[in-house]
């Protein structure tokens, strides 16, 4: 996973392609396994927390390689993951408030 | 062609991350708006009689390769081989419009089974959420073919690697979102 294409400019911090030929083959798996879950009735209670894994699983492995933000500077780190957070926190918070987790309707 | 800014870091890359932060509040927004409405139609059609798994999980799997490609474009152009970034953006392109047709395909047979913008809490929360999401991939595709001309017409060079990697961040954020939409929308139903 550490493997970097050779270079000498900033592109040099950037994985090489068979990295990224195995992050997409990771995606595709993910993805299928998100769809096995989808029909496995077993599964039907579990269904929310493990669904989620898998897509912040997903959503982590492009962001940190594809978008290449595990080997940039870190000022773009905090310039996407601030206002990721304030938006998780506000939809976590109005799904409480219009008791979406409790089966409520407000 | 990279403008440095007070932070020692590319302009037009920290103008994009900042662009995409914004993204995600917009998102977000439209995402809290579906959650809050989900299941709260008093008329049909209901999601569970529209949606497609199977086919909806082939577009989700093609957006995601175009990512792929993104990455093999950008990095064609950043070691000099124009010859594969053209190759690469292309299908990036391609794969994007592949995606941007299902989604008509989608969007034309919910239509025909009585689904509109007003007809229920569903048909509006869905259509606003997956239509911007639509937008965004067709900017995307706009963008991509822009760069694939100027690569044609010999005014892409390996110097011009952060123009690419621009157009990259873009539409890996436009692939995360889909992510997210994927199991929001259709897996958790």
């Amino acid at each position: 996973m550490e493997e970097l294409a050779t270079g000498t400019s900033q592109e040099s911090k950037h994985p090489s392609n068979r990295v990224y030929i195995g992050i997409a083959a990771i995606l595709a798996v993910i993805t299928a396994i998100e769809v096995m879950v989808f029909y496995v009735d077993a599964l039907r209670p579990a269904i929310v927390p493990i669904l989620l894994v898998l897509s912040a699983t997903k959503f982590a492995l492009v962001v940190m390689f594809f978008m290449h933000l595990r080997f940039d500077s870190r000022v773009f780190s905090a310039v996407f993951l601030g206002p990721l957070l304030v938006i998780v926190a506000l939809i976590t918070a109005m799904l409480a408030l219009y008791g979406v987790f409790t089966g409520n309707p407000a | 062609m990279t403008t440095q800014t007070a932070t020692g870091l590319p302009s037009r890359k920290l103008a994009m991350w900042t662009f995409i932060g914004s993204e995600c509040i917009l998102f977000g927004s439209l995402i809290i708006t579906y959650l809050v409405y989900r299941g709260r139609s008093v008329v049909g059609p209901y999601p569970d009689e529209l949606l497609n798994i199977p086919f909806i999980t082939v577009t989700t799997f093609v957006l995601l390769m175009s990512s792929l490609m993104m990455v093999l474009a950008l990095a064609a152009v950043q070691h000099g081989d124009l010859k594969w970034a053209k190759v690469w953006l292309l299908l990036t392109a391609a794969f994007g419009v592949i995606f941007l047709a299902g989604q008509a395909y989608e969007f034309t047979h919910f239509y025909h089974e009585g689904l509109g913008l007003s007809t229920n809490l569903f048909g509006g929360s869905f259509f606003l959420l997956t239509g911007f999401h639509g937008a965004h991939v067709a900017v995307g595709v706009i963008w991509l073919m822009s760069l694939f001309g100027m690569a044609v017409g010999g005014r892409l060079t390996s110097a011009d690697a952060e123009t690419v990697e621009v157009a990259g961040l873009y539409w890996h954020f436009v692939d995360v979102v889909w992510i997210v939409l994927f199991t929001v929308i259709y897996l958790l139903v």
